[in-house]
């Protein structure tokens, strides 16, 4: 399969859209697109397993490779490998859910849809990248969009958290850049090829200075405390697809970079800075925990059980096991599934209640009983309960970081145990207040979920039971590539037991 | 070997039902629901009655002793080689034997409901949440996989959440629902590090390889397991406390029992099924099935007899004092099970040793049968009456015939009275106590004497006391064939199931254990229960000042009792004033305030920063000229005399 | 009568340059400055031709140099009138410090 196609799609359907007058023709081509974009997603998972079964084990897949500038070695180069099917899944699922729930915005319809296919392209170029520099590329693709669509369609304090999230994210991405040329640099042929990076041996002092870099660059993106405060201001104010976007895909770009460039191409760094990363992302999934149990917005409630679960997948990433990175993973894709979801819920609640104060809602379960089913599912997935993703990629997680039998990795794996139950409190808290208890003056002629709505709700809820049911294949696509990471962090190891 | 296919039906059929009610039952299924529900789960009943049949007569026995079968085996998830979750089911005497209890009971609450929560608005939903959660205790006892069964474990928890919420828009209801979810949460965190621990030093999640490698002694598993220490204490009996801080959450243990008197917000029919008679004994099921490598683990093992004990004497205590008939029934509940945990403590693994595991384990099948039938019971009082309060009853036996009848006979069973189910499964209980630790024996002995005491104190106030003036009219009566015919049919097992020979099919090895009645040895819990009887007699069969008189005697005593020993306070202080003061508040203003201070502060200090040197940006050309100039003139000045 | 050295051309052309400075740094007229500028320009031309001269007789760049800058100089002194009278139709003036909208 030509991959290119995943680029040209969202393209196409970006161009169709600025074409158009309609706004009714615009939101079919832009639903249209972004459905044919998840079938493509999908192609590519089946033609990739086929290639595998067929005994295809090159590490990367459907490999493409243009010269785009042979001056600095700068090439046009995309494949796939597990771990970039299952954040393209994420994206196409996330993408044309966001897209479902936005149904009804009225304000410059046409530009809203065209940044929401300009985000998903970037994504899903960078998703597919192996030459950091266009990998770099798409990365801010990504990030400008998702400025316009704070600023433009967000509602509280729009224009701060827009900024914010700009100048935050800008920041990440020059370190990004330094690190990049950093270890562009470094090579003897100059190049941006991630392959080529990561079989040449990256000396350790440039490691050392390169991994922290790129490391802290794209931990920005995915929320790494402390550079996680983006995340409530800019979920807050961003609109429903905006926020469904930003947590469930650009949070998921920098924990991906994180780990196929930063870790997989120096293993060293990687390892000297481990117990860093451990230390952080420890802090992260308690610490934002306890802080999701004092707030009273829903979406800000979101947004920092997003900082702990994201976390986890720091967590993973730290622990430099195979199993842990799997979990970290499973658990990028089944937090973006589950955070795209509350998101999604909460914007429904909020287009009817108009209020996202959690103490001025009650017994909406009598008027919303769809709504507030979803919520339920999503709330218990995001507390880890078996059968829905959150578990899998947790325990996941958990189970992988226990091998690490030194008492330090111990600690930190019981302090991250904790935050279920914290976890659990507020997220307990979140339901009982708006779903359960009487119902409150002013709510009693709220009306249920759309077609578009529950369409949308039905189709990540589809996409976390897969997960949570049948957790084996995404498992079985996820770990042989992160088992090519961790073999290149311990080459002779069997696994640490 | 059995047919794996209608195996996993039993619990698949509950599912079902689940599934079916959950999305279509509103729309569809209305009034239907209750009948569908009750179908799929008769028939997971009868297989479950043929399995047991099957198992325990059939091609269970091998030269004498039980194996531990697997008929179904599915790969979930991959962890790593050694490590995988496999969905399965193996079936041993106890799981066998929880098949039966589990489907038995549920169905008598599936029937039972059909009149008690006719007209509910949300009917079909109801029936489907007693689906999930039959489904999720079944696939509980069957679990081949340690953690298989802390799947189901969770999704035991969440159907129990599901259904105390049930009444969700009273607000007691929601508050109760969250309290059970959070507390059996945080023991299950215990449980879930227990697994981490043991699945380490085993090297596997399946349960017979995890008993096999932590309990043969040449194995190196358990020796590193043994050898490896963490504060003193060994690796193993960490990793098998932890997994019973798990049990002792679901099982409602001291200290971890506070949620289950308030998980009585649930319909009773509920209380029944899950808090009575199934899910909380699932602690127990728990160290029952990890009973050989609890006793690898002597300090593991006397902290099992201790948490039990003193949560049975704790809990007698209290239920003395209730007014509530549900709540009295919850301490009840947790008095026996505790009875069931220390009799685990106090027992050793295989041959004669392992009296105590047969009583839990009978215990557990006898007290499923009386406690299920006490809470129906209960279910139709508080139906007849409306209301909880002992204040409003008595005097019903005239009007409540059978359920008095079926309620008596619970209350014997549980009082230990011969020839009832619980005096033969207490007796057990009590000599295996006695064979390894007095102390315990007469604390548990004097446990009886007040369980006697509390119940009939509960019966007299129902069913005797003063008399009972009809308000207005009591157009449904006792409820009638559906509500009736459970009672009936528990009222049969809570009356013969004493005379079952368990020990032939339960024990710590799967060999036949013959338990032999030692006549001389019964008489002190007989004539103490009897005495307790015949006290709460005294004290209730007719209106009389003498309780109050007793309470205000014993004033301290009876107010702390009452108000259970202030555990709810104390619980009230640690999450509302340590955690979130102390803990949840300092992190949302760090937060705000430290961390998103700095970036504020960043861009601050920017804006000031270039707010000053703006003026040098004057629009003056010639001003611009001369720092042109002075720059020249600094760099030329550096490059010749600086940087040579 | 002493022949003129690559000294005297030198200290022409020095002099020449500072005064350009000053006028360009002291005057507010605007078409002060640009003489000012050209009294810049000419003395590097100055420059350019003295070195030439002195040290490279037998090569032509600094002449070349010099045309160039000739014409440079032409042309800016062009655009700059342009400007100024720009400057003069907007602000009715040609003072350099009413010219001051880029302040801040």
């Amino acid at each position: 399969m030509n991959l290119t196609l995943l680029i040209l799609l969202p393209l196409l359907t970006a161009i169709t859209i600025l074409l158009l007058r309609n706004t009714a023709q615009v939101k079919w081509v832009a639903l249209t697109g972004s459905t044919l974009q998840l079938i493509l997603a999908f192609y590519l998972l089946f033609v990739f397993n086929n290639e595998r079964s067929a005994g295809n084990t090159a590490q990367m897949l459907f490999e493409l490779q243009y010269n785009w500038f042979p001056a600095w070695h700068i090439s046009f180069h995309l494949g796939v490998d597990g771990i970039s099917i299952a954040m393209i899944l994420l994206t196409a699922f996330v993408v044309v859910a966001g897209i479902l729930v936005s149904w009804n915005i009225t304000k410059m319809t046409k530009e809203y849809y065209f940044l929401l296919i300009l985000l998903s392209m970037g994504a899903y170029g960078f998703f597919v990248s192996l030459d950091l520099f266009i990998l770099f590329f798409f990365l801010e693709i990504a990030v400008i969009p998702k400025y316009l669509l704070i600023g433009i369609w967000g509602s509280g304090k729009k224009e701060y958290a827009a900024n914010k999230l700009a100048l935050m994210l800008m920041g990440g991405s020059a370190l990004v850049l330094v690190g990049l040329l950093g270890l562009y640099f470094s090579t003897p042929e100059r190049s941006f090829d991630l392959l080529a990076l990561a079989h040449f041996n990256i000396p350790i002092e440039t490691q050392m200075i390169c991994f922290p870099l790129l490391f802290v660059g794209f931990g920005v993106f995915g929320g790494l405390f402390p550079f996680h405060t983006w995340v409530p201001d800019g979920h807050s104010s961003a609109p429903t697809a905006g926020s469904m976007f930003l947590a469930g895909i650009s949070m998921k770009l920098g924990a991906y970079g994180c780990l196929r460039v930063a870790t997989y191409i120096m293993p060293e760094g990687a390892k000297e800075y481990a117990n860093f990363i451990i230390i952080l992302s420890t802090i992260a999934i308690l610490y934002g925990a306890f802080a999701t149990m004092m707030q009273k917005d829903l979406k800000y409630i979101n947004a920092y059980s997003s900082v702990s679960h994201c976390g986890f997948v720091f967590l993973g990433i730290g622990m430099l096991t195979k199993t842990a990175m799997t979990g970290a993973v499973l658990q990028m894709v089944s937090h973006g599934l589950m955070t795209a979801l509350f998101f999604a819920v909460i914007g429904m609640i909020y287009e009817r209640s108009h209020t996202r104060q959690v103490n001025e809602m009650g017994g909406l379960l009598k008027v919303m009983p769809f709504i507030v089913s979803v919520l339920f599912i999503v709330g218990l997935c995001s507390l880890g309960l078996p059968g829905l993703s959150g578990f899998v990629a947790e325990m996941t997680i958990f189970v992988g970081s226990w091998q690490n039998a030194d008492t330090f990795h111990r600690v930190a794996t019981i302090i991250a145990c904790m935050s279920i139950v914290v976890t659990a409190v507020y997220i307990l808290r979140a339901i009982g207040q708006t779903a359960m208890g009487p119902l409150k003056a002013g709510f009693e002629n709220l009306t249920d979920a759309t077609w578009n709505e529950k369409l949308a709700a039905i189709l990540l809820v589809a996409g976390i039971l897969a997960i949570g049911l049948a957790p084996s294949w995404l498992n079985n696509l996820i770990s042989p590539a992160t088992d090519i990471i961790t073999q290149k962090i311990f080459p002779m190891a069997i696994g640490v037991k | 070997m059995p047919n794996a296919t209608y195996i996993a039906l039993i619990p698949l059929l509950p599912l079902a039902a689940f599934i079916l009610l959950g999305i279509f039952g509103r729309k569809h299924f209305k009034n239907s629901a209750g009948i569908i529900g009750t179908f799929l789960l008769l028939v997971s009943t009868a297989l479950a009655l043929y399995t047991a049949y099957g198992y325990f007569f059939d091609y269970g026995k091998v030269n004498g002793v039980y194996q531990k079968l697997i008929p179904l085996q599915y790969n979930w998830l991959q962890f790593s080689p050694g490590l995988s979750i496999d969905i399965g089911i193996l079936l041993d005497p106890i799981s066998v034997m929880m098949l039966v209890v589990v489907t038995f009971i549920s169905l008598m609450v599936h029937i039972y409901s059909l009149a008690y929560m006719k007209g509910e608005e949300r009917f079909p939903t109801y029936y489907a949440f007693l689906g999930l959660f039959t489904f999720s205790m079944l696939g509980l006892v069957v679990s081949s996989n340690i953690f298989q069964m802390y799947i189901f474990w969770e999704l035991v928890g969440v159907s129990s959440f599901l259904l105390i919420g049930y009444y969700y828009d009273r607000p007691s209801a929601v508050a109760a629902c969250k309290k059970a979810f959070i507390v059996t949460r945080f023991a299950d965190l215990g449980f879930l590090i227990g697994i981490l621990v043991l699945s380490f030093y085993s090297g596997t999640l399946d349960f017979n390889t995890l008993i096999q490698r932590l309990t043969s002694p040449e194995s190196s598993e358990l020796k590193t397991a043994v050898a490896a220490s963490f504060l003193g204490v060994s690796a193993l009996t960490w990793g098998v406390v932890l997994v019973f801080i798990g049990g002792a959450g679901k099982s409602a243990m001291l200290p971890l029992h506070i949620w289950l008197p308030d998980a009585m917000e649930g319909p009773t029919p509920v209380s029944a099924l899950i808090h009575a008679a199934t899910m909380v004994v699932a602690g127990v099921f728990l160290v029952a099935r990890l009973f050989p490598v609890f006793s690898m683990s002597a300090p593991a093992l006397e902290i099992v007899s201790y948490v039990g004990i003193s949560s049975a004497l704790f809990a007698a205590i209290i239920a003395c004092t209730q007014t509530d008939i549900k709540r009295v029934l919850a301490y009840s509940t947790m008095s026996q099970i505790g009875f069931m945990m220390f009799a685990l403590g106090v027992s050793g693994s295989g041959g004669e040793n392992g009296l105590g595991f047969t009583a839990s384990m009978f215990h557990l099948f006898t007290h499923a049968m009386f406690k299920a039938l006490l809470f129906l019971g209960a279910g139709a009082v508080i139906h007849f009456i409306h209301s909880n309060e002992m204040k409003d009853m008595g005097g019903l036996r005239k009007y409540m015939p059978i359920t008095h009848i079926t309620f008596l006979i619970a209350c014997l069973a549980i009082a230990g009275v011969p020839p009832f189910a619980g005096f033969f499964s207490k007796e057990e209980i009590l000599l295996a106590a006695y064979q390894h630790n007095s102390f315990i024996y007469w604390i548990a002995l004097i446990t009886s004497g007040l369980t006697a005491f509390y119940m009939f104190r509960l019966y007299f106030n129902i069913f005797w006391n003063k008399e009972h003036e009809p308000q207005g009219e009591h157009h449904h009566g006792e409820g009638g064939f559906a509500m009736m015919m459970p009672l009936l049919l528990l009222a049969v097992g809570a009356a013969a199931a004493g005379f079952i020979p368990f020990g032939h099919f339960v024990s710590s090895d799967g060999a036949a254990l013959e338990s032999e009645f030692h006549f001389q040895f019964s008489i002190a819990p007989v004539a103490l229960g009897l005495m307790g009887i015949f006290t709460a007699m005294w004290l209730y069969k007719t209106k009389n000042n003498k309780p109050d008189k007793i309470a205000v005697s014993l004033n301290g005593f009876y107010k702390a009792a009452y108000h259970k020993f202030y555990f709810d306070e104390l619980y009230q202080l640690i999450t509302k004033k340590i955690i979130f003061n102390l803990i949840g508040r300092p992190a949302a203003w760090i937060d705000k305030n430290v961390v998103d201070g700095f970036v504020n502060a960043t861009g601050s200090t920017t804006q000031t920063i270039s707010e000053k040197i703006k003026g040098f940006q004057s629009g003056k050309v010639q001003q611009y000229a001369i720092y042109f100039l002075a720059g020249v003139i600094a760099l030329a000045v550096l490059f010749i005399y600086v940087w040579k | 009568m002493m022949e003129p050295g690559l000294y005297h051309l030198l200290f022409i052309s020095g002099a020449l340059f500072f005064i350009g400075v000053f006028g360009f740094f002291t005057r507010r007229n605007l078409v002060t400055m640009l003489m000012s500028i050209e009294l810049i320009l000419n003395s590097v031309n100055l420059n350019f031709i003295a070195f030439n001269k002195y040290l490279w007789p037998d090569k032509m760049d600094g002449l070349f140099f010099a045309i160039f800058i000739i014409a440079i100089a032409a042309a800016e002194a062009a655009v700059a009138i342009a400007i100024i009278i720009n400057l003069y139709r907007s602000h009715g003036s040609i003072d350099v410090e009413s010219a001051e909208e880029l302040k801040n």
